[in-house]
């Protein structure tokens, strides 16, 4: 077993109009297979990814929105949402999806998985991360 | 591809998984089983039907680890271990599953 290294994955676009947050989403979903130490961070139109009732009927696309909410069972629970960004949007934490995760070593009590940070905050966490990917 | 069920053809990808997940039913799912050779039981469409109420509220099949805790908790610890989920699946419990539950296949399964 190689050592653990620390990859986050940060998305800055809308989720439609261009193909980068499934892109990011699968490759997250993916990834997770090979049991690393995975973030993901939301900043920018980003923050949108995970807004709450998303609805792409008229656009003729999937929406992958739900799945999400599959990333705690990924073991993906570490989820950052910039504050700023979700600021200049008029967005706050209730319009995000509410993801969350199940701590099997807690008798499986479900916790938040997202974490509203500041810009400052952000650029630490990327500085701590092993790998960084941009989306 | 394509599946001859019950004289109406159902189209499949080169690998058996349907093109179309909504012409899905029992009949398709048995015969998929077939041309695996597998004799569906009552365990069998407990794996299958739970990983079609998995894709209806996360719109993904789950990788074949997330399929194994996810069966444990709601199905008990005899049924979330990778054992007992290849004795009914041999070729993998999640590729083998999805295909007959008429999902793409996982998501995470390179």
């Amino acid at each position: 077993m190689s050592e653990t290294k620390k990859f986050l994955y940060v998305n800055r676009k809308a989720p439609y109009g261009t193909i980068y947050a499934l892109e990011a989403l699968e490759v997250v979903l993916i990834g997770a297979a090979f049991e690393q130490d995975v973030s993901l961070a939301f900043l920018d139109d980003g923050v949108y990814q995970i807004t709450k009732g998303q609805d792409t009927k008229d656009l003729g696309m999937k929406n992958f929105s739900p799945t999400y909410k599959a990333l705690g069972d990924y073991d993906v629970n570490k989820i950052y949402v910039e504050q700023e960004s979700l600021d200049a949007r008029g967005l706050t934490l209730d319009d995000l999806l509410p993801l969350t995760w199940e701590d099997e070593d807690d008798d499986w009590a479900e916790k938040d998985s997202i974490k509203v940070i500041s810009a400052t905050e952000m650029a630490k966490i990327m500085e701590q991360s092993d790998v960084v990917f941009s989306f | 591809m394509a599946l001859e069920v019950g004289g109406k053809t159902v189209e499949t990808d080169e690998e058996g998984y349907l093109e179309n997940r909504d012409e899905w039913n029992m009949d398709i799912a048995n015969a998929i089983a077939v041309a695996e050779n597998l004799e569906m039981s009552d365990s069998h469409w407990e794996v299958v039907n739970f990983l079609r109420e998995y894709y209806e509220e996360y719109q993904i099949a789950p990788a074949v680890r997330v399929l194994t805790k996810a069966i444990g908790k709601k199905l008990g610890k005899d049924k979330g271990n990778s054992k007992y989920l290849y004795e009914l699946f041999p070729y993998g419990p999640a590729k083998q599953a999805c295909k007959i539950a008429g999902l793409p296949k996982p998501t995470g399964c390179v």
